[in-house]
């Protein structure tokens, strides 16, 4: 019986031949990933067990994205306290506002991610480095804490549904709308417990950025991680980014899959997944009538060149309709400095958008973008729950930057191939 | 180990946003997390809830962000235990970590309503519905997760 990519990392970082299905190992960390809101409670755990210093001070990342730039006392005390501690134990990936970004769009374009590696992260998303064919997955601020001290957590290897992906993606149709699509036909816990692989044909269709949306969201069917196939787009991505050695693993012939799925990218159409869980969707087509009062374009799923491009194009020359607010966000400030050099940013400024320093804040309700009593937003987010984005009487529709831009400008959900 | 108390009942799902929304997240003091536990659902939770309560919910309970402060905030509230028929693994893997109590069992999730009084022996993984005469099994946790419920968290596991 043959390894899949996930397990073949795992056996990798553990000093074995071969892993199975089930069986718990201790595993070598790469990198370990915080926020402003997970580390504190690690910082706290760490102090509490008497470790005076991290494992490598090379091999943590402590990134303040959250509730920043501070929205309020609390939320300075808790990044000061991080601040502190990065200070201290010497962190050399800690990355203060000015140099940030969006964590998951930041680790990767900071070279810190490449093939072969396992990265845990307390953080759910963390699972966005699998586009580089990278192992990460989402842990809590206990597994952080144990992780810096330590550099080692353990894991219970997972089973494995494997994705087989054919076709070209048409139209306006991007890699938000095929995980969409995907998660809608599985469920939310219909990977739960295991890995996510996708490969085929069709990934030459998709873009890195398509590919960091597609992983990022894997936790949203319940994945304990997504990966995909390396590639030559992968290794460019790689040799532009970082001058980490990196390792490439493909799946053995007799992996053995729980499940296959075939996805003919060409047949997918924008996607949009209705209150108020990421597996409630419907086609645009079947969307109906949806009037809205805020669309967010942003974030660690959608917050990459390709998502500004695609919003500035469909903003540009025409007005966010009266009445409804636009919030752009950039995932770093490369990103944001790209789009200014590229024009993006007067393109969606002039359309009557905001453009935001990065920030997690209105996707979880945090600030820069929160919901009142029975409001509605279109949002290229990766959640919809209940009070999610503010008041736990408004709605979330996860959808594409495109959808989300079109909106944006009738104040209804709308098909981008509509104005 | 063992623990008794009223079912709090839920559905499939519960979400972290909703156990601990991330609005309260700027603190990461238990008590002060407490007070806001599952408001966004179930806003007499917390005057309700005695020490010694256990959640009952269905599949995925504790799907979505990986705040700690989510458990955290129901072992604060005095949850002696929460059972379900599926857990979120980032949720899964925090409750152990802090040492919450959790058992999969998705028959005793259906034959259980709000306000049953359960027994629940985490030993042997079984668990009596006191209310309606009814036995449960779930299987119990391996040696090593049963010390680090019982030392209270990893941490402490850890550092004895």
């Amino acid at each position: 019986m043959g390894m899949t990519m996930t397990q073949k990392i795992l056996a990798a970082h553990t000093g074995l031949e071969k892993v199975v299905p089930g069986q718990l190992i201790e595993a070598d960390l790469d990198l370990v990933l915080g926020n402003d809101i997970t580390s504190p409670v690690a910082v706290n755990e760490f102090r509490k067990a008497g470790f005076d210093k991290v494992f490598d001070t090379r091999k943590i990342a402590i990134v303040p994205d959250h509730f920043t730039p501070n929205k309020d006392i609390k939320a300075a005390e808790q990044c000061k306290l991080i601040r502190e501690f990065s200070h201290e134990m010497k962190i050399e990936n800690y990355f203060e506002i000015g140099e940030m970004g969006i964590e998951h769009c930041l680790i990767p374009e900071k070279g810190l991610a490449v093939p072969g590696d396992l990265i845990i992260g307390a953080d759910s998303h963390t699972c966005t480095y699998g586009a580089l064919g990278v192992f990460s997955t989402g842990v809590g601020s206990t597994d952080m804490a144990a992780g810096m001290a330590t550099g080692k957590a353990w894991f219970k290897v997972p089973s494995a549904l494997k994705f087989v992906l054919k076709g070209k993606p048409q139209g306006w149709v991007s890699g938000k709308d095929v995980i969409l699509h995907i998660i809608g036909m599985i469920g939310v816990d219909g990977a739960l417990y295991k890995s996510m692989e996708f490969m085929g044909e069709g990934l030459i269709n998709l873009s890195m950025d398509d590919r960091f949306t597609m992983a990022n969201m894997a936790i949203e069917a319940g994945a304990k991680n997504g990966i995909f196939m390396v590639d030559e787009r992968t290794l460019e991505y790689v040799r532009e980014h970082s001058n980490k050695p990196y390792k490439v693993y493909e799946p053995d012939e007799d992996a053995v899959y729980e499940k296959v799925y075939e996805i003919d990218l060409s047949t997918i159409r924008p996607t949009v997944a209705f209150p108020h869980l990421p597996d409630n969707t419907r086609t645009i087509d079947e969307v109906g009538d949806v009037t809205i009062d805020q669309v967010v374009i942003g974030s660690c799923t959608n917050g990459r060149m390709d998502d500004l491009r695609v919003a500035a194009k469909i903003l540009k020359g025409r007005k966010v309709k009266k009445g409804v607010r636009c919030i752009v966000f950039p995932g770093t400030q490369n990103i944001y400095l790209q789009a200014l050099k590229e024009g993006l940013i007067a393109d969606i400024v002039e359309s009557g958008a905001v453009f935001s320093t990065p920030t997690c804040g209105p996707c979880l309700g945090g600030h820069m973008g929160v919901l009142a009593k029975g409001e509605r937003a279109v949002s290229t987010t990766n959640r919809n729950f209940v009070g999610r984005m503010g008041h736990v009487e408004s709605e979330v529709y996860l959808a594409s930057p495109a959808v989300a831009a079109a909106s944006a400008v009738t104040g209804k959900i709308t098909d981008p191939d509509a104005i | 180990m063992k623990a008794k108390g009223k079912v709090f009942r839920y559905q499939d799902n519960v979400d972290t946003d909703v156990i601990i929304p991330a609005r309260h997240l700027n603190t990461s003091d238990p008590k002060e997390l407490a007070r806001h536990c599952m408001e966004d659902i179930d806003k007499d939770f917390i005057n309700n809830v005695k020490d010694g309560d256990i959640i009952v919910a269905g599949k995925n309970f504790g799907c979505g962000s990986s705040r700690e402060h989510a458990p955290i905030a129901i072992k604060a509230s005095g949850v002696s235990c929460v059972i379900a028929s599926s857990f979120a693994r980032i949720f899964f893997r925090n409750s152990i970590n802090i040492g919450l109590p959790i058992l999969e069992c998705e028959e005793a999730v259906k034959g259980t309503e709000q306000g049953d009084e359960l027994e629940v022996d985490f030993d042997t993984g079984t668990i009596r519905n006191l209310t309606k005469g009814t036995t449960f099994s779930a299987q119990p946790f391996p040696e090593f997760m049963q010390r680090i419920i019982e030392s209270e968290g990893l941490i402490n596991y850890i550092k004895v």
